[in-house]
C-alpha cells in the first residue's frame, strides 16, 4: 500500500549544511580579482548635492574608484525615456536627496577595510531643502495611493457602527519595525562583455533577473542571478534594491567584480520596513454581541519619491460577518526610505488593530471574546460573496482554547493573581490570503535512479527544499534519499518570487504535476497503463529504453475553479502572559498558535515556521520600534543594541497545531501557506492579554514596562 | 586608515607612563567599548595600550574586607564564591547587565570605564557636549527616553549604564587608582561625575592614571538584598531604571540601609535620603511604601521619560520588598 508521505516530519534536506558552515551564502563566494564597495550616506534629509570632494578618499590607500552622480555611467532603465523605466530610487542618477542617509557615493578598493576608511573620507556640500518625517504632524496630508485598488470599500452602509447600541470606537498605533535579518543584504557582481553575474540575497531569482535586465538595457538571458541560500528576509528581498543595481555598476565601470554588503546600521534605512500605522476603527453590535457595522481606517507612512501600499485594511472587510462594513486606506508621504513588505505585511497590521477592538467590544458587552467571534462567525465571504474552498477557523478557536488554558481565563480584568504577577490570556485571529502563481518545475532521472528536480524558487528559511523533496518522494512513491531539489538559479524553470506564504501551492504543485507527468511517461515506456499505481524500477526502465538519462518540464497552475471561491488561510493565536504590577514587567508565558492551513507538507519545518511567526509577533507586541528624531529626519535607535529584537528570555513555550484538513480547491498538494499567517493575530493576541491581566488597554504598540505601571 | 600603535605591557608603570605622555593614547582592556567606538569612528586612538598582561586579575581577601583587581572579568567577579557568598548584591547586578559573552570579555575596570549610550552620543552627525564639547545636548529637546531624571544639567542629560556600578555604590566600595605621581584612593560613589559644564568628563580619573583594584568593605549586607532592573526586554538591554537593595535587619528592624540607582543619573544614584528614613524603622511594606515616596525627591523629567518618575520608587519598593522576603524576585 502506498504511504502518504506527504505531513512527516522530516529534517530539513539542507540542514547539515548549514549548521556545518558548508552552506555558501551570497557573501560568500570567491570571486577571482573581488573588489570590496561601501556606501556613503547623505547626512541631510533633503535636498541637492552641489558637489562631492571625493579627492581624499580617491588618494587613500586600495581604493580603485568612487562613483557619484556626477561620474556614474548612465544606466539605460534610470533615463525617461527607457522602454520599462526603473521604479523607485535610482542611485547615482541624479543629484537628489529624499532621505537622510540616502547614498551619495560607492567607494570601491581592494579591501573591505580600505573602502570603510575611504568612504570616512568624502565630503558632499549640499543645498539642503525643508524636509518632513514627522508622521503626525503630516497626518492631514495623507493621500489616497495612486491606481483604484486603494478606493474607499463600502459594503452596506458607511460608519453603521455609529448608531449601534454597543460600540467601540478607538485609534491604533503600530510604529515602524525594522525586518533585519540575521544575513546582512549583499550583492556580488561581474560581467563578462555584456552578460552579468550576480550572487545576491534574492526571494525571486527570476525577479531579480528582470530588474537587473531592465536597469541595465540588456536582454534577461544576459543576466544570472543566483541565491541558493538566504539567511533570513521577511520581506526585505522581495525587490531588488538600487544598491543591489548599483554593485553591477561599479562592477562594469571598473571591469572587477565587485562586492557590496550592507553594515548592519544600513539595514535600518535602505532595505524597508514595516511602516509606521495609525488605524481607526468602529465597531458596533446588538447587545446580544451581532456586528451591525465595521469601519477601518488605515493612514501609512510612505516615501515621498516612490508610494508603498499593503493590505492593512482588508481583513475588516472579510473576517466577520458584518452587514455594513467600510474600509479607507491612505498614505502619508514622508522624506524616509521607502517601507518594504515585512512578514504578514498590512495584515499583521490591520489584524491588530480590529482584533484589539473586538476584544474591547467583547469587554462592553461582557462576552467571551470567542464567543463574539462564533456570534459573527463569516459562513462565506462577506465580501466577495462566494464560499471558502475551506475554512476550519471553529476549530482553530477550540483546540487553541483547551490547549491555553482558557477556562482559567477571568472574565474580570486584573483579578487573576499568581502571587504578585497579574495573569491575563488574550486570542488575535488572522486570515491572509491563499495563493496560486504559474509555476514551472524541470525534473531529470539519472541512471543510477536518481531524481533532481530544479525550480528558479527560493528558500528564505521556510525549507522549501526539503517540503518540494517531500512532495515528490509522495507522488513517485520514492525514498526523500533519491532525490534532490535545486533552486535560487534564474537559469532553472520559472518560479514566483518568494512571498505572500504561496511558494509550496505554487511550486509544490509543479513539483507535484512534473512528478505524475513523469510517472506516465514512465509507464508509457513501460508498455503499462497511464495513472496505473505500479511501482516501477526507473532506472529499469531508462536502461531498458535505451536513455541516457530522461528530462521533462512541467507548468502548473490553477484554473477558474477557483475564481468561484474565496481562499485564506486562517489563524488564531492565543497568549498567556503575566504582568508584574509595580515594575511593568510583562513574561509571556505560553504562545499557542492554530492555523488552518490546508494540508501541512512537513510538520517539523511547519512548527518551526509557526514559532518563528510568534516569535516575530511577539517583537511586534513588545519589544520592536524605530524612532525618528524629527529634528533631524534620522532614526534615533537605528542598530540593534537600541532597536529591541526579542532575545532568547523573552520567549516561551509556543505550540504550533495545525488543523492539516487539505483545501479541495486551491491545488493538488491541498495546501494553503503558514508564512505570514504565523504572525498575523499574534500582537493583537499578547494586548489583549495584557488587557485581561491588568485592565490596561494598550493601543501604542509595542507594551513596554513603562506603559503599564 | 587610521594607523595606530600597540603594545602590551606587563608593568603598570610602563602602561601609565605611555598613557600620560600621549595624548590620543587609551588603555584596552576587554574592548566591548572601546572597540565599538572606534569601529564607529567615536574615537581614533594613536596608542592602544593593552594592559591584560598586568597582575590586576585576582580576589584576594583583605584586613576589614575583599581586594578586586581591576582585570578581574565581569562573569568571573559576579561567580566568585567569596562575591556570591558575601556580596550577593553585586553578582546579581553584574548579572542583569550586557550577555554573557559581553561579561566573559568585559573588566572591572571597563565597566567603570564604559561611555554612555545616549544615542546622540554615538550619532556623529549629531550634536552632543560629551563628544564635541559645546555643540549641544541633542537629547534635551529629542527622543530622551533612557536619560537621566537627577543630578542633569542643561548640558547634558545622559546617564551612566552599567549594572555593576550601582552595587558598587551602595555596597560603599573604594576605588584604587595609580598615576605617574603615584598612587591614591577614592570612595565609588566620588568616581563618577555629575554633567555639570563638563559632561565630557564621565569620571574623576585624571589623564594617565590607572583603576588597579577595587575595595569591598567587611559585608555586612549577604542576606537581605536585591536588584531590581527594569527593561524593555528580558536580557541584553540598559535598565530604563535599576534599584540596588541591601538591607541589614535584625528582629524586624532595618539597623543600615543603602539604595542606590541605575539608569535615573550620569553616575549611580545614592538614595542617602531614603536609607536615613529606612534606619531603624520596622521592615514592612508600610514603610517601604513610605520610603518608596521619598524616592522622586528632587528628580527632574523630559518629555520622553516622565514614566521613570513613577517607575523609580516602584523599582526601590519591589526591592525592598524581595529584599526584606516580603515578596518573591
Amino acid at each position: 500500500m502506498k504511504k502518504d508521505t506527504i505531513g512527516d516530519p522530516m529534517s530539513r534536506v539542507d540542514g547539515r549544511l548549514k549548521v556545518t558552515g558548508g552552506a555558501t551564502y551570497s557573501g560568500e563566494y570567491k570571486v577571482a580579482g573581488l573588489t570590496y564597495g561601501v556606501l556613503v550616506p547623505a547626512t541631510i534629509t533633503a535636498g541637492t548635492i552641489t558637489a562631492i570632494d571625493t579627492k581624499a578618499a580617491e588618494r587613500a590607500p586600495g581604493v580603485l574608484k568612487v562613483i557619484t552622480s556626477f561620474n556614474a555611467l548612465k544606466l539605460p532603465g534610470y533615463q525617461p525615456t527607457a522602454e520599462k523605466p526603473v521604479k523607485g530610487l535610482k542611485l547615482f542618477n541624479d543629484d537628489k536627496v529624499y532621505f537622510n542617509g540616502q547614498p551619495i557615493a560607492l567607494v570601491v578598493a581592494d579591501t573591505f577595510e580600505r573602502a570603510t576608511y575611504a568612504a570616512t573620507l568624502v565630503k558632499a556640500t549640499y543645498q539642503t531643502a525643508p524636509f518632513e518625517t514627522d508622521f503626525h504632524k503630516n497626518l492631514d496630508k495623507s493621500i489616497v495611493p495612486q491606481g483604484g485598488r486603494y478606493k474607499d470599500y463600502v459594503r452596506g452602509e458607511a460608519d453603521a457602527y455609529k448608531n449601534a447600541p454597543v460600540k467601540v470606537e478607538q485609534q491604533y498605533l503600530l510604529p515602524s519595525e525594522m525586518h533585519n535579518p540575521m544575513e546582512l543584504h549583499v550583492t556580488t557582481a561581474f560581467w563578462d562583455g555584456d552578460k552579468v553575474t550576480i550572487y545576491t540575497k534574492s526571494q525571486g531569482v527570476k525577479g531579480s533577473q528582470r530588474s537587473f535586465a531592465a536597469a541595465f538595457g540588456i536582454p534577461l538571458e544576459n543576466v544570472q542571478i543566483n541565491s541558493r541560500f538566504v539567511g533570513g528576509a521577511f520581506g526585505s528581498s522581495l525587490r531588488t534594491w538600487p544598491h543591489e543595481i548599483a554593485t553591477a555598476q561599479a562592477a562594469k565601470m571598473l571591469g572587477k567584480p565587485v562586492k557590496l554588503t550592507l553594515t548592519r546600521e544600513q539595514m535600518f534605512t535602505l532595505v524597508g520596513y514595516r511602516p509606521l500605522t495609525i488605524q481607526k476603527i468602529g465597531l458596533g453590535a446588538t447587545p446580544d454581541g451581532k456586528l451591525v457595522g465595521i469601519t477601518h481606517e488605515s493612514y501609512s507612512q510612505s516615501a515621498v519619491y516612490e508610494e508603498f501600499t499593503e493590505n492593512s485594511v482588508n481583513v475588516s472587510r472579510f473576517l466577520y460577518a458584518s452587514p455594513n462594513a467600510n474600509t479607507r486606506y491612505k498614505i502619508v508621504p514622508l522624506n524616509v526610505g521607502v517601507p518594504a513588505p515585512m512578514r504578514g505585511p498590512g495584515e499583521a497590521t490591520g489584524s491588530f488593530a480590529l482584533e484589539s477592538a473586538l476584544d474591547e467590544l467583547s469587554y462592553l458587552l461582557k462576552m467571551d471574546p470567542i464567543q463574539l467571534r462564533l456570534n459573527n462567525y463569516a459562513d462565506m465571504d462577506p465580501e466577495r460573496n462566494l464560499p471558502w474552498s475551506s475554512k476550519y477557523l471553529k476549530e482553530c478557536y477550540q483546540r487553541g482554547a483547551e490547549k491555553i488554558g482558557w477556562a482559567n481565563r477571568k472574565s474580570e480584568p486584573a483579578t487573576n493573581k499568581d502571587g504578585d504577577w497579574l495573569v491575563g490570556y488574550g486570542i488575535g485571529c488572522g486570515a491572509f490570503g491563499a495563493y496560486r502563481s504559474a509555476s514551472q518545475a524541470k525534473l531529470t532521472l539519472t541512471p543510477d535512479g536518481k531524481i533532481n528536480i530544479k525550480s528558479a524558487t527560493s528558500d528564505i528559511g521556510p525549507g522549501t527544499a526539503t517540503a518540494m523533496v517531500l512532495i515528490a518522494a509522495d507522488v513517485l512513491n520514492m525514498p526523500a534519499e533519491k532525490i534532490t531539489f535545486e533552486l535560487g538559479n534564474s537559469a532553472f524553470p520559472m518560479a514566483p518570487t518568494q512571498g505572500g506564504s504561496a511558494t509550496v501551492s505554487s511550486v509544490g504543485s509543479a513539483v507535484h504535476d512534473v512528478c505524475l507527468a513523469f510517472k506516465n511517461k514512465m509507464l508509457l515506456l513501460a508498455g503499462k497503463n497511464q495513472n496505473s499505481d505500479e511501482q516501477l524500477d526507473y532506472a529499469a526502465v531508462l536502461k531498458a529504453a535505451n536513455l541516457p538519462l530522461l528530462e521533462i518540464t512541467q507548468e502548473s497552475k490553477g484554473d477558474e475553479t477557483a475564481q468561484k471561491y474565496s481562499m485564506y488561510s486562517f489563524s488564531s493565536h492565543f497568549a498567556q502572559v503575566y504582568v508584574h504590577p509595580l515594575t511593568g514587567m510583562i513574561k509571556v508565558k505560553k504562545v499557542v498558535a492554530v492555523v488552518d492551513a490546508g494540508k501541512i507538507v512537513n510538520l517539523k519545518t511547519a512548527s518551526s515556521q509557526m514559532i518563528g511567526g510568534a516569535v516575530g509577533g511577539i517583537g511586534m507586541a513588545m519589544t520592536e520600534e524605530a524612532v525618528m528624531d524629527d529634528r533631524f529626519g534620522k532614526l534615533a535607535n537605528g542598530n540593534f543594541a537600541d532597536y529591541h529584537v526579542p532575545v532568547q528570555a523573552d520567549i516561551p513555550q509556543i505550540d504550533a497545531i495545525f488543523i492539516d484538513k487539505p483545501d479541495p480547491i486551491i491545488n493538488p498538494i491541498g495546501t494553503k501557506g503558514i508564512g505570514e499567517i504565523s504572525l498575523i493575530g499574534v500582537a493583537a493576541a499578547i494586548a489583549n492579554a495584557v488587557y485581561n491581566a491588568t485592565g490596561k488597554r494598550i493601543r501604542e504598540l509595542p507594551i513596554t514596562p513603562d506603559k503599564l505601571i | 586608515m587610521n594607523q595606530f600603535q600597540y603594545s602590551r605591557p606587563a608593568d603598570a608603570s610602563v602602561a601609565i607612563k605611555t598613557l600620560s605622555k600621549d595624548q590620543n593614547a587609551y588603555f584596552l582592556a576587554g574592548g566591548t567599548n572601546l572597540i565599538d567606538m572606534m569601529k564607529m569612528g567615536l574615537v581614533s586612538p594613536q596608542k592602544l595600550v593593552d594592559i591584560n598582561n598586568l597582575p590586576l586579575k585576582t580576589v584576594s581577601e583583605i584586613p576589614g574586607g575583599l581586594r578586586i583587581g581591576a582585570l578581574v572579568s565581569n562573569t568571573n567577579l559576579a561567580e566568585h564564591p567569596l562575591i556570591k557568598q558575601k556580596y550577593p548584591l553585586l553578582s546579581l547586578a553584574i548579572n542583569a547587565g550586557a550577555s554573557p559573552q559581553l561579561r566573559n570579555m568585559a573588566t572591572l575596570g571597563g565597566n567603570m570605564m564604559q561611555r554612555t549610550r545616549c544615542p546622540y552620543f554615538f550619532d556623529l552627525t549629531m550634536p552632543c557636549n560629551k563628544r564635541v564639547p559645546g555643540s549641544g545636548c541633542s537629547a534635551l529637546g529629542g527622543y530622551n527616553r533612557m536619560h537621566a531624571i537627577f543630578g542633569a544639567s542643561d548640558k547634558c542629560i545622559a546617564v551612566n549604564p552599567s549594572d555593576m556600578n550601582v552595587a558598587m555604590v551602595a555596597l560603599d566600595a573604594t576605588v584604587h587608582i595609580s598615576g605617574a605621581k603615584g598612587s591614591r584612593t577614592m570612595k565609588f560613589a566620588d568616581f563618577h561625575r555629575l554633567p555639570g559644564d563638563h559632561p565630557e568628563l564621565d569620571n574623576n580619573l585624571k589623564k594617565g592614571e590607572l583603576i588597579t583594584a577595587v575595595d569591598l568593605p567587611e559585608p555586612r549586607f549577604s542576606k537581605n538584598v536585591h536588584y531590581v532592573k527594569i527593561r524593555d526586554r528580558a536580557s541584553y538591554a540598559f535598565a530604563l531604571v535599576s534599584a540596588a537593595v541591601a538591607l541589614e535587619i535584625e528582629n524586624d528592624t532595618i539597623k543600615e540601609a543603602r539604595l542606590a540607582m541605575g539608569g535615573v543619573a550620569h553616575k549611580p544614584w545614592r538614595l542617602t535620603a531614603v536609607e536615613m528614613f529606612l534606619k531603624g524603622k520596622p521592615a514592612n511594606e508600610a514603610v517601604f511604601k513610605q520610603a518608596a515616596q521619598l524616592v522622586s525627591n528632587g528628580a527632574k523629567a523630559y518629555e520622553y521619560n516622565k514614566f521613570k518618575l513613577k517607575m523609580a520608587p516602584n523599582a526601590v519598593l519591589q526591592g525592598l520588598k524581595v529584599a526584606s522576603g516580603l515578596a518573591s524576585a
